[in-house]
């Protein structure tokens, strides 16, 4: 199968959508002439034209109560946030209106729209540009939340997204848009709300997301050759959560770790680590979490490492949790 | 303007609708039978009816947490909206909104809004989608003078102009955001002025004179109907009432509040109607306000018979 990265399966996503529907367009700051921050809506501003693909001035607020608003009258704007820390400056109308509009009116009113940008840490980017904000995000009734891992779920989460009824925040973290991964040619879309065990094993489930997930996958490859063999889980969307994929495999495993790079204080990482106390806990023999430091993100390679989970850090706390001893096989 | 007979009473009938409407609102929240707050719009009702008779039916309206008037102007059913603001399955919202979030969808009324200039960048949304669809219609976007320093009036105003969307922008200057005099709270002498800056036209008019309005917003809208750029009006009206049932009206004083009243835009217009424009009899108007007080007599008799929402009710409609 053919390969492309993170950043060009976003850009299909929205060519494929923009063209089946021309209620669909795209708003945002410097995602026409520029192409965007991260070259995510390259040439689609050639294609599909300046009313469809609409630069903006920098005004967050505007954007997304234009997106809003047109979204209310039957449009599918999808919004783009150059960096995902400008949703401060918007959080009204995503918060207060997009997220309530619908059941303030008695279910009346229907917002389908989709507010893209960039996340996370890695990048030397510092307080401002790196931080990941997806715990206040799910923390709101009327919002939906999508954070994929690989090409190929970016894809066809955001096609789904796109066609979705309600406003969907997509989390794209920045570490991975050049990342490449099989995509089909064909058209495909994934449903909203399911998670994916993307590699099978007995003794552990890790539960993860978004560029975490990536980290995760590697630590579980290394592990596997010490003779530990570890689930992992890709929550993909993270509201509405998936909670019967993770309850089957932390009952087969009796060990949850869940590894993400927000802070981990108040983090969704907590939430799902509750989740599974609440619902499976004479299974478990462990619930552990691995988030990140509760910290602005500092702007130092070795300090920006330092804060958020990392590959060796990630099996470390699986040798820990799990211990040599400890595992038949 | 012409002076259309027809349409001078059904705007007389209007404001008395609003008039009773929320007097009966005051007299409800005084028996202890509403819930949550109310802000009312009496002293105001000349600027909703002026600029919604300006509309045509399928143009659309966005309201502000003071919008009973505009609701009832837009077509909205008074029993319902009654309704509502007690907590009732039959109001507009199944009694999920209340007074800050009534909305009529199908009378293109986008709805009230509980956060002071909320409602700006939606309208501006919703004049994007109009001018994508290359529809006709218009959007009118009310807000008070408490939301014109709000950052998203500043983006909205600057982001319609850039696109030439097909907005009208009225304030509603009734002199106080809550407490805060206008003279302290915006450091530009008028509100209208700063429409200068996003490269459109402010019109600052008497906001308690309803065929002032009427006409200045009826220019506003054919200009921008037939793709000229948005408009940004300032009325200016008072409000008699306080900002909130809360409000103990410590920030103004009786002489000011009564010299507002005298200028009553109900009164006035009834005075108008037959002195000077001598179109309709005593009798006449006495008679719309027999109407409009049958009718607010009925939307509280509806409201209070109706039921409450079922508990399982708080749960559903958070997603489409």
């Amino acid at each position: 199968m053919r390969k492309i990265t993170f950043r060009e399966a976003i850009r299909e996503a929205l060519r494929e959508e923009m063209k089946r529907d021309h209620s669909v367009y795209l708003i945002g700051e410097d995602i026409g002439i520029y192409g965007g921050a991260f070259a995510v809506t390259e040439g689609l501003l050639n294609e599909f034209g300046p009313e469809r693909v609409v630069d903006t001035p920098i005004s967050e607020a505007a954007i997304i109560g234009t997106a809003t608003g047109s979204a209310l009258l039957g449009l599918r704007p999808v919004a783009e946030i150059m960096y995902f820390d400008f949703i401060t400056l918007a959080s009204d109308q995503l918060v207060n209106q997009a997220a309530k509009l619908r059941y303030m009116f008695g279910g009346k009113a229907k917002v389908p729209m989709v507010v893209r940008g960039a996340a996370g840490c890695g990048t030397g980017a510092a307080g401002h540009h790196s931080q990941s904000l997806e715990a206040w995000m799910t923390h709101i009734p009327g919002l939906k939340v999508v954070m994929p891992a690989t090409p190929y779920d970016a894809k066809g989460l955001l096609k789904s997204a796109i066609r979705d009824d309600n406003p969907v925040v997509f989390i794209e973290h920045k570490k991975l848009y050049s990342l490449k991964g099989e995509v089909p040619e064909e058209e495909y879309t994934i449903p909203l709300g399911r998670a994916e065990v993307k590699k099978e094993g007995d003794h552990l489930t890790i539960i993860s997301y978004s560029n975490a997930l990536i980290k995760a996958m590697l630590a579980a490859e290394i592990l596997d050759s010490s003779g530990i063999s570890a689930e992992v889980i890709d929550l993909r969307t993270l509201s509405p959560l998936d909670t019967g994929t993770i309850f089957t495999s932390v009952k087969k495993t009796g060990r949850a770790l869940i590894v993400a790079e927000a802070a981990g204080f108040s983090g969704f990482d907590a939430e799902v680590t509750s989740l599974i106390a609440e619902n499976c806990l004479d299974y478990m023999e462990s619930i552990t979490r691995l988030g990140g430091a509760f910290t602005p993100v500092p702007y130092n390679r070795k300090l920006e490492e330092s804060i958020v989970p990392q590959v060796d850090t990630i099996v470390n706390k699986i040798r820990e949790i799990v211990g040599p001893g400890r595992v038949s096989v | 303007m012409k002076l259309d007979k027809k349409l001078l009473l059904r705007m007389y009938h209007q404001m008395l609708r609003i008039r009773y409407f929320e007097e009966r609102v005051d007299e409800l929240f005084s028996r202890g039978l509403i819930h949550g707050t109310c802000h009312l719009y009496i002293g105001e009702e000349a600027i909703a009816v002026g600029a919604v008779s300006a509309l045509h039916p399928e143009d659309y309206i966005i309201s502000t947490h003071r919008g009973h008037g505009h609701c009832l102007m837009k077509g909205a059913e008074s029993g319902k909206m009654m309704a509502e603001i007690l907590g009732k399955k039959t109001g507009y919202c199944k009694g999920k909104g209340g007074s800050m979030h009534i909305a009529d969808l199908t009378g293109r009324n986008l709805g009230a809004n509980g956060i002071v200039g909320g409602g700006i960048p939606l309208a501006v949304g919703a004049a994007f989608a109009l001018k994508y669809r290359k529809k006709k219609e218009i959007i009118l976007c009310f807000f008070g003078d408490g939301a014109v320093n709000q950052g998203c009036f500043h983006e909205s105003l600057n982001m319609s102009g850039l696109l030439k969307l097909p907005v009208v922008f009225i304030c509603e200057n009734n002199k106080y955001g809550m407490s805060m005099n206008i003279a302290r709270a915006c450091a530009s002498e008028t509100i209208c002025q700063r429409a200068y800056s996003y490269a459109m036209e402010g019109i600052q008019v008497d906001g308690n004179d309803v065929l002032s309005v009427y006409d200045t917003v009826s220019e506003s809208v054919e200009s921008v109907r037939s793709g000229g750029k948005p408009v940004l009006i300032e009325a200016l009206t008072y409000r008699w009432k306080g900002h909130s049932k809360s409000d103990r009206n410590l920030y103004r004083t009786r002489e000011e509040i009564d010299s507002w009243k005298a200028r009553c835009p109900i009164k006035t217009f009834h005075g108008k109607l037959i002195d000077e424009l001598k179109v309709a009899s005593e009798t006449e108007l006495l008679g719309l306000e027999k109407k409009a007080e049958m009718e607010m007599d009925e939307a509280v008799q509806f409201a209070m018979a109706s039921p409450e929402p079922e508990v399982e009710e708080a749960v559903t409609d958070v997603y489409a």
